[in-house]
């Protein structure tokens, strides 16, 4: 890759995935999609989750997959979900991706004091 | 189109006809106290259908001044005005404003700052913001406000710094007085359209104003980004380098309309004077009354006023100033725990100049208390016998204070 310097007055920087950080480490509960409610089962996905999802982590494919590592479990598809597929489970109950390096990173997060 | 013709206006219907003139798309301010006539009459343009403009309402001015920011970044041509406790309560995006780069115009109405309240006027609010990187013109009458709007808006665009328009509230905002409205096609002639240096484009998409760390860094295209310092090193040089296209618009504002205003200073009876007043706004015209008082009583004296106090034009005021004796500095505001700070930049400006006068600093007008020519006339005889007996700088001088 090779390196420009830029010209711009003010600050202009092409964003890349994950420049704020992996965001779904934010999260304390996440959504789980019931794939036999969800209306894509029944062959044309509302989509209405990906429309309302504020974090664009849930792209217009069916079936219906959250992006995990940005989603922050705000909870805004499960509400807007018409077919009542989506619940929100608290990741410390039943979660196999909640392991020392996420606590690390919550905990960091703490201590921080956010933005 | 329709020629100039003068009309009897107040400082605020001046100040709004100007935006008017310059077709500003998006205006947002919040009324306050001595500046709600200007938003009265812009939103009595826009109802009316004889400004094509967008008029935000808002609840606050710091909402007033953060839709400015977001219409300007997208490319319209925004107006806000405000006085003291709006200005105050707008300056997290002063900054804002200025460290985007954004060519904002603001009609700042001066006005005393509470505690205690106080709706009059002197220009602690605008003199607060002073660091913020706003270029700043103090306006001495009427006509001048007119004009200066629409030479800021050419001067914010070239230089993508935002300008404060400044000027007393009530002493010109509610005064009329006779005034040239230049007319429309001579204007858009003027002042060409605003091109944003902002980058929207759906297939390269940026990020505006994110957060930047103390390097460069690369992005994620590869470019290396400017630190934080960097792009503060270019709005200093952005302002450090404004005097030469104020002074230019001025010129060329000058040839189209036949007024110009002096640039960055502007003088009275100053080429000979052994006493100079130094002030900005409208007490720099009531300076000049004091100065044929002193005149008719034999004394050399003059004004030679700030008209841009941000960038401070000190070279220019050195270069004017050094062959007088004294030089008298009366501010509306005050450097709480030093002087006025006007008095204080002259000052500086005088530090290299081999030959220096002597500057005493007089405070005048807080909150609205009048202001007399024979006051400065006063203050101005007192330097001269304190100069007499050698002081050539001394404790800051508060006029008419009862106290």
């Amino acid at each position: 890759m090779s390196t420009r310097k830029c010209n711009h007055l003010s600050a202009m920087a092409s964003p890349s995935i994950g420049e704020a950080g992996k965001t779904g480490q934010w999260r304390n509960v996440r959504p789980v999609v019931d794939h036999s409610k969800c209306t894509a089962a029944k062959g044309a996905s509302c989509y209405l989750c990906s429309d309302f999802c504020p974090e664009g982590v849930i792209p217009r494919i069916a079936p219906i997959a959250v992006e995990l590592e940005y989603c922050k479990g705000c909870g805004i598809c499960c509400e807007e979900c018409p077919a009542g597929a989506i619940t929100m489970t608290p990741e410390n109950i039943g979660s196999e991706n909640i392991g020392p390096e996420n606590t690390a990173a919550s905990d960091a997060l703490a201590r921080s004091g956010g933005g | 189109m329709p020629k100039a013709k003068t009309e009897i206006l107040t400082g605020n219907e001046a100040m709004a006809l100007g935006a008017k003139l310059c077709r500003v798309q998006v205006v947002a301010a919040y009324p306050i106290t001595p500046q709600s006539q200007v938003t009265e009459n812009l939103s009595q343009f826009v109802e009316r259908g004889q400004l094509d403009a967008q008029y935000i309402t808002v609840e606050s001015e710091h909402s007033a001044l953060s839709v400015c920011i977001g219409a300007s970044t997208v490319g319209a041509r925004t107006f806000t005005a405000t006085s003291a406790n709006g200005l105050a309560y707008m300056c997290e995006l002063i900054h804002w404003a200025a460290g985007a780069r954004l060519p904002i115009v603001m009609g700042c109405v001066n006005r005393a700052m509470a505690a205690p309240w106080n709706v009059l006027n002197d220009q602690q609010d605008s003199m607060s913001q002073r660091d913020a990187g706003w270029i700043q013109i103090y306006a001495r009458n009427n006509q001048e406000i007119i004009d200066t709007a629409i030479q800021a808006y050419r001067i914010a665009e070239e230089t993508y710094v935002p300008v404060m328009v400044c000027y007393d509230g009530y002493i010109l905002s509610h005064t009329v007085m006779p005034v040239v409205v230049p007319g429309q096609s001579s204007v858009d002639k003027f002042l060409p359209p605003y091109v944003p240096h902002t980058i929207l484009d759906c297939d390269d998409p940026r990020n505006l104003n994110q957060v930047t760390l103390a390097d460069p860094r690369n992005d994620a295209s590869g470019t290396l980004c400017h630190g934080y310092m960097e792009l503060r090193y270019l709005l200093a040089e952005a302002m450090m380098r404004a005097p030469e296209t104020i002074r230019r618009v001025d010129a060329e504002f000058g040839e189209a309309f036949g007024r110009s205003w002096g640039g960055m200073t502007w003088g009275y009876r100053d080429e000979d004077a052994d006493v100079l007043l130094t002030a900005a706004g409208s007490l720099a015209s009531e300076a000049t009354v004091a100065v044929d008082a002193l005149r008719s009583q034999g004394i050399k004296a003059g004004v030679r006023a700030v008209r841009v106090y941000r960038p401070f034009p000190a070279k220019e005021l050195a270069q004017v100033v050094r062959h007088a004796k004294l030089v008298t500095v009366f501010d509306k505001s005050l450097s709480y725990g030093y002087q006025g700070p006007i008095c204080a930049d002259v000052k500086a400006a005088l530090y290299a100049e081999p030959r220096r006068p002597a500057v005493h600093g007089y405070v005048a007008g807080l909150g609205g208390r009048d202001v007399k020519a024979r006051e400065l006339v006063e203050a101005v005889k007192q330097s001269m016998a304190d100069l007499d007996h050698g002081m050539i700088d001394k404790e800051t001088g508060w006029i008419n204070c009862q106290i």
